[in-house]
């Protein structure tokens, strides 16, 4: 059996190879990626404003899927479903905008969007750990009671301050990358960060080796001594607050709640991981995928290019999500423990 | 026989009453008194007659909606798409209401039938994905709802070939043919009789035919069915068309019955209306008809409540939502209750067994 | 404690285990044990899992603790590794008492554990693995490069050769049980807890892990070894402590043991481990599976050109360490796998998917893993005993169910097969795993097939009911039915097949005649190897 074990490699080898791996474990994606962008380039030459206001709209409407499936990819990861994130943005939106519009200040704003929605998560973390309720079920009822409360304490007519939209000076002016990348609102920059941020934990912290056992093999990382519940909780609590600031950046496109304003992103989001493989790199370029589909979709509806009713205009993202999943779903391989509460026995 | 009363009277009541406290909590927040919106809410559900009717009219497709998802439980799915086969069976029934001239005796059944199965054909969409594909329910059906929506909202639009040609700018299709209207019989719609039938074949087909027996073991234990020799495929499929059928059946019986022709949007919340329906009957068919009438009744008593408190009618959901949390976690009103152990488990659901083929 | 009327040999700590004294005793070098347990008792409802139990351990010492399923091995080593809690007695780790709390807890304590199923997580590698819990950081981050060099470190020390940054999920099972017992030596265990490790291990395999252990407690690691394999026993502990329905019934030096006082002490009498049955009358063949190629769940071709045949009226056992392709061979003749290549014919017909087709020719099945496969939890046993046959007459007609002829056939089938159930109505999964077994055996074996495949029929069964069983496949063979049985146990092979197949890596390599061949050329067989002497065919 020996034979088997490979002789030891210095660890310069094993890094590179470890970095080759990635590279080929994301071909597809920068596959994709790199189609995207050649297209956006000849696009470019053909009409430069058309593709500008594409592109840059893209980009926002990425945000906030980004930050929603963001929210689901922590859940999933740490072994928890969270159908329930369309439920957690409404609140997120329907508390940053009271707050906003009561205080004046848009940081009172998001803190408020991300603590109501993280209370979300955390009612998610118990229901599913401690009461080991479906956690469908418990996704469900925060969709409803998410839906409702936003509707029952809906109050018409109030406004909110306006986002600043962040320009990075020198960059901005750049053709076609200018206004697509460095001409944004606060939150659509936080959605970048995020991404950066979620990867470094999830891959190269304590945090995110522990979490990426526990939704794999629960009972592994329970044998060393990992407390999984309160991981769950503790995950799950934060995963709500990047939910709300998806609903904070609904807002910022939006510019005022209104009832329903999600619109299922909640639920698209949830393709987008699956899409992304349940990695935040695979979740930004399958956010932007959607994002550019949603983007070319608008533009041709505005400019009214093709003599289509804008219902069928209407269904696209839709289908699209059924259709992502039902060819991309196949090959996923969700964390082994996804759904299911944890039973030491 | 004690353990019974607990299971099926003692727990959703329980989870009923503290709803309504929980709403009330709610209503009060909002500064008005629950006192007078509750009984606003009885007395636009049950005072006098033509409150009842209207209860038993908002019951009806909730019994459908209901029934829909209970059925898809038996089978393990989770149909959240009652809403969207809800639509296009009331979209497809109208067409079939106006379009056609037939005697009554064949009209009515037929554009009953036209509408439960266009409802049928669209949620058997979502069965086949996850039969064939792996693709799980709760999102397709979900997405699913979106579309559909989109698509009655084209079918009586400007541009849609179902319009109205006589409503001018508003979207609608043209009212059906007297031939296919369900009647009242006094303060009784004909429509809730249809329903209640309807309930107690499902739980017929549930209880004591092959099939339901099919549909139960691949909803218990998928391997068990392959290993029996049932085909998983085609029992996901076949119960995801029947669940899907009974929803637009709601929604054909809602157009013949109630709106007598297609409006756009005319159900919005009814899909998850029929998730606390079907879980507080403990995905029973025949405890949905009780279920469905006490969500019915609230419905009903809405406008009245709200005419006579501000309330809005949005406290329903908010109230629902308590319900099926309370009725999905029986452990929590027990504890409530201070009630043993001895309960016995909530409602065997188990659906989120991930996503994907594997 | 010991049961009086059994044999003891005392060792020294024996003896003072006898006297009531509250405090640890010490090993007979002078120093206190590595781990000394006294009078443990662990109790579930309506079952006592643990009854007054003692052991000791010294330090650089190999205990075997042996007992049959469901003797209370489990329980005894989740007390140690803090997952139950005792309700009684007392445990000591180098003369200090202990009461962990959890694995967490163990682990401080220097206590280490191989599970039985591996508690390892796939996608990450060996070294995220072994250090998981207990991670070296480098400026706030996990120091990925540290834990691999410290990996490796560990593993050239007791040459134990793992690659610290392979994927864990690619590992051979023999690699990645190293890597168990890395991860329980990299968190400093003085003493190491191996449940059950040879179970899903090649005979070689096995025979590295030995050596291993006898490496691991030359360096002064204490060794307690699960089992019930007798032979592993007498090769590589020191002592054995032996259980019984949750009672420690004797501790004896290994030197002084055999197989037969050993056996006669886990089981309480003398066990024939042979089962009574005439000689085999083969008639024509009736299941004929040839190139036979079969996928995964994962698409990976695990039945790679496997032939063989199966006469009427003999029992064909197929032998093989688990995970060579076993699985997926008996739900391909059952028509539950697709079938990727090949042919699976039974007596001329043509094995296509459709397993109600095959077993309307005839076919009975008793799966692997009764409770996902064969049962239907919620369901009542009378449900469960239709459950291949409710769409028929008379059970069922024009699309409706007949429950007064299920009731009836489950009423006789209770009592034809003595199934202890309170009731024909009540669910199934209240019943013991014996009893379960009996519902599907009942159920499969009620009527004369022409075909019986049997995968693990007696796992995790009790004694009375794997005598049952195997009277009911031989009673099967003798009215004429084909047999094919799978199992893991090689004595079960031996103590019922009238042919053994050899199976390893999805191929059968030998097919042989259980009274010519010996275990070891079996065992060989299954790891791939070949016997010295070419094996005669049966």
């Amino acid at each position: 059996m020996a034979a088997t074990a490979r002789p030891a490699t210095s660890p310069r080898d094993t890094a590179g190879s470890r970095a080759a791996s990635t590279l080929a474990a994301n071909r597809s994606g920068l596959a994709i990626g790199a189609a995207v962008v050649v297209l956006a380039l000849v696009a470019y030459q053909w009409d430069g404003v058309q593709t500008t206001a594409i592109t840059a709209r893209t980009v926002r409407e990425a945000a906030p899927l980004i930050l929603a499936a963001l929210c689901g990819l922590v859940g999933e990861r740490s072994g928890v479903i969270n159908i329930g994130i369309e439920g957690q943005m409404l609140l997120g939106a329907y508390s940053g905008f009271m707050a906003a519009s009561y205080s004046g200040s848009l940081l009172v704003g998001v803190v408020a969007a991300v603590g109501v929605a993280a209370l979300a998560g955390l009612f998610l973390a118990w229901a599913a750990v401690a009461l080991r309720m479906d956690q469908i079920i418990a996704g469900t009822v925060i969709n409803i009671v998410g839906a409702g409360a936003t509707s029952f304490f809906y109050v018409a007519g109030r406004t909110m301050p306006r986002f600043p939209q962040w320009s990075i000076p020198g960059l901005e002016d750049l053709p076609l990358v200018g206004r697509t990348l460095f001409n944004h609102g606060p939150l659509t920059y936080t959605a970048a960060v995020m991404v950066l941020v979620i990867h470094v934990a999830l891959f190269h912290t304590r945090w995110g080796l522990r979490t990426r056992a526990v939704g794999e093999h629960p009972g592994a990382a329970d044998t060393v001594g990992v407390r999984i519940e309160r991981l769950r909780y503790v995950n799950l609590t934060l995963a709500g607050g990047l939910s709300g600031l998806a609903g904070i950046a609904l807002l910022q496109s939006a510019g005022a709640f209104d009832r329903g304003m999600t619109a299922g992103r909640g639920f698209i989001a949830l393709a987008v991981m699956i899409f992304g493989r349940w990695r935040p790199t695979g979740v930004l370029g399958a956010a932007l995928l959607f994002g550019l589909f949603n983007a070319v979709q608008a533009q041709l509806q505005f400019k009214q290019a093709l003599d289509v009713p804008p219902q069928f205009f209407g269904m696209i993202p839709f289908i699209l999500t059924i259709a992502v999943l039902a060819v991309a779903g196949v090959k996923a391989r969700p964390p082994a423990a996804a759904g299911r509460p944890y039973d030491p026995e | 026989m004690r353990a019974v009363w607990r299971q099926w009277v003692l727990l959703p009541v329980a989870a009923v009453v503290v709803g309504l406290i929980a709403g009330a909590l709610l209503i009060l927040v909002s500064g008005d008194n629950p006192l007078t919106a509750y009984g606003g809410m009885a007395e636009g559900a049950f005072g006098g007659s033509d409150a009842i009717g209207r209860t038993l009219e908002k019951a009806t497709p909730l019994i459908m909606g209901g029934l829909a998802v209970a059925f898809a439980f038996k089978a393990g799915l989770f149909n959240i798409g009652g809403q969207g086969q809800l639509l296009v069976g009331a979209a497809f029934a109208a067409w079939a209401g106006f379009g056609l001239d037939l005697p009554t005796v064949l009209h009515i059944p037929l554009a009953l039938i036209v509408g439960g199965v266009a409802g049928s054909v669209f949620g058997a969409v979502a069965g086949l994905l996850k039969a064939t594909r792996g693709t799980h329910e709760v999102i397709t059906t979900i997405m699913l709802n979106f579309v559909a929506a989109n698509l009655t909202d084209w079918l009586v639009s400007r541009d849609g070939p179902w319009k109205d040609p006589d409503s001018g700018a508003v979207a609608r299709s043209p009212h059906v043919a007297d031939s296919a209207a369900l009647p009242r019989w006094g303060f009784l719609p004909v429509g809730f009789l249809v329903a209640v039938a309807v309930a107690v074949a499902v739980w017929w087909v549930v209880n004591r035919s092959v099939l339901g027996f099919e549909i139960s073991t691949v909803g218990q234990n998928a391997k068990a069915a392959t290993y029996a020799g049932i085909s998983v495929v085609r029992i996901t499929v076949v119960a995801m068309a029947i669940s899907a059928f009974l929803a637009g059946l709601g929604g054909a019986i809602q157009t013949q019955g109630v709106n007598g022709r297609f409006e756009p949007g005319f159900n919005s919340g009814l899909g998850f209306d029929g998730i606390t329906i079907a879980l507080l009957a403990r995905t029973n068919a025949l405890a949905v008809i009780p279920a469905a009438l006490l969500i019915g009744a609230m419905d009903a008593g809405s406008t009245l409540m709200q005419s006579r408190t501000d309330v809005p009618p949005e406290i329903i959901s908010v109230i629902q939502g308590f319900i099926l949390f309370l009725v999905a976690a029986p452990s929590v009103v027990r504890w409530m209750l201070r009630l043993r152990q001895d309960l016995g488990a909530g409602t065997n659901v188990d659906l989120a067994a991930g996503w994907g083929a594997s | 404690m010991t049961d009086g009327s059994e044999p003891t040999k005392g060792t020294p700590a024996e003896t003072i285990a006898g006297a009531t004294r509250s405090g640890p005793t010490v090993a007979p070098d002078g120093s206190p044990w590595l781990l000394e347990v006294r009078g443990l008792t662990k109790r579930f409802p309506g079952v006592v899992a643990n009854d007054d139990v003692d052991l000791t351990l010294a330090r650089g010492e190999i205990l075997g603790l042996l007992g049959e399923n469901g003797a209370g091995k489990s329980t005894l080593v989740k007390m140690l590794f803090g997952i139950h809690l005792p309700d009684e007695g007392t445990m000591w780790l180098n003369g200090t008492e202990i009461r962990p709390t959890g694995p967490g807890d163990a682990i401080a304590l220097g206590i280490g554990m191989v599970h039985q199923h591996f508690q390892l997580v796939a996608p990450l590698t060996v070294a995220e693995n072994i250090v998981l819990g207990a991670e070296p950081r480098k400026s706030r981050l996990f120091d990925r490069r540290g834990a691999e060099r410290r990996v490796r470190e560990i593993s050239e020390q007791y040459g134990l050769e793992v690659e610290p940054s392979d994927t864990l999920g690619d590992l051979p099972v023999g690699i990645q049980q190293r890597v168990e017992i890395l991860k329980a030596l990299y968190r400093n265990a003085e003493l190491l807890i191996l449940d059950e490790p040879t179970a899903v291990l090649t005979p070689q395999e096995t025979d590295e892990l030995l050596a291993i252990m006898r490496d691991l407690a030359a360096n002064g690691v204490g060794i307690i070894f699960i089992t019930h394999k007798l032979r592993e026993v007498l090769a590589v502990t020191d002592r054995v402590t032996v259980l019984r329905r949750g009672r420690s019934v004797g501790t004896v030096d290994t030197s002084s043991a055999t197989t037969e006082s050993l056996a006669e002490l886990m089981v309480g009498r003398s066990v024939v481990l042979r089962v009574d049955k005439g000689d085999a009358a083969p008639g024509p063949v009736v299941l004929s599976v040839q190139n036979l190629e079969v996928r995964d769940d994962r698409r990976q071709t695990t039945v790679r050109g496997a032939t063989f045949e199966v006469h009427a009226g003999e029992i064909v056992g197929i032998a093989g360490v688990e995970g060579n392709g076993q699985r997926e061979l008996v739900e391909a003749i059952t028509g539950i796998r697709p079938i990727h290549a090949g042919t699976v014919t039974i007596e001329g017909f043509t094995v296509h998917g459709h397993p109600r087709t095959v077993r309307e020719h005839g076919v009975a099945y008793i799966p692997e893993d009764r409770e996902r496969d064969g049962l239907v939890g919620n369901y009542s046993v009378a449900d469960n005993l239709v459950l291949t046959e409710y769409h028929r007459p008379p059970y069922a007609g024009h699309g409706l169910r007949h429950t007064d002829a299920v009731g009836r056939l489950a009423s006789e089938l209770v009592e034809q097969f003595d199934v202890r159930t309170p009731s024909i109505d009540v669910a199934v999964s209240t019943l013991s795993g014996g009893n379960k077994q009996k519902v599907i055996v009942a159920r499969e074996l009620s009527e004369d097939k022409r075909l019986v495949v049997a995968s693990q029929p007696t796992r995790g069964v009790d004694v009375g009911s794997i005598e049952f069983i195997h009277n009911q496949l031989v009673a099967a063979r003798d009215r004429g039915s084909a047999v094919l049985l799978v199992s893991a146990e090689l004595d079960e092979i031996f103590g019922l097949a009238d042919r053994i197949a050899v199976i390893y890596e999805g191929r059968i390599v030998a097919v042989c005649d259980p009274a010519t061949v010996s275990r070891e050329d079996v065992g060989l067989l299954m790891a791939g190897g070949q016997p010295s002497e070419p094996v005669a065919a049966g």
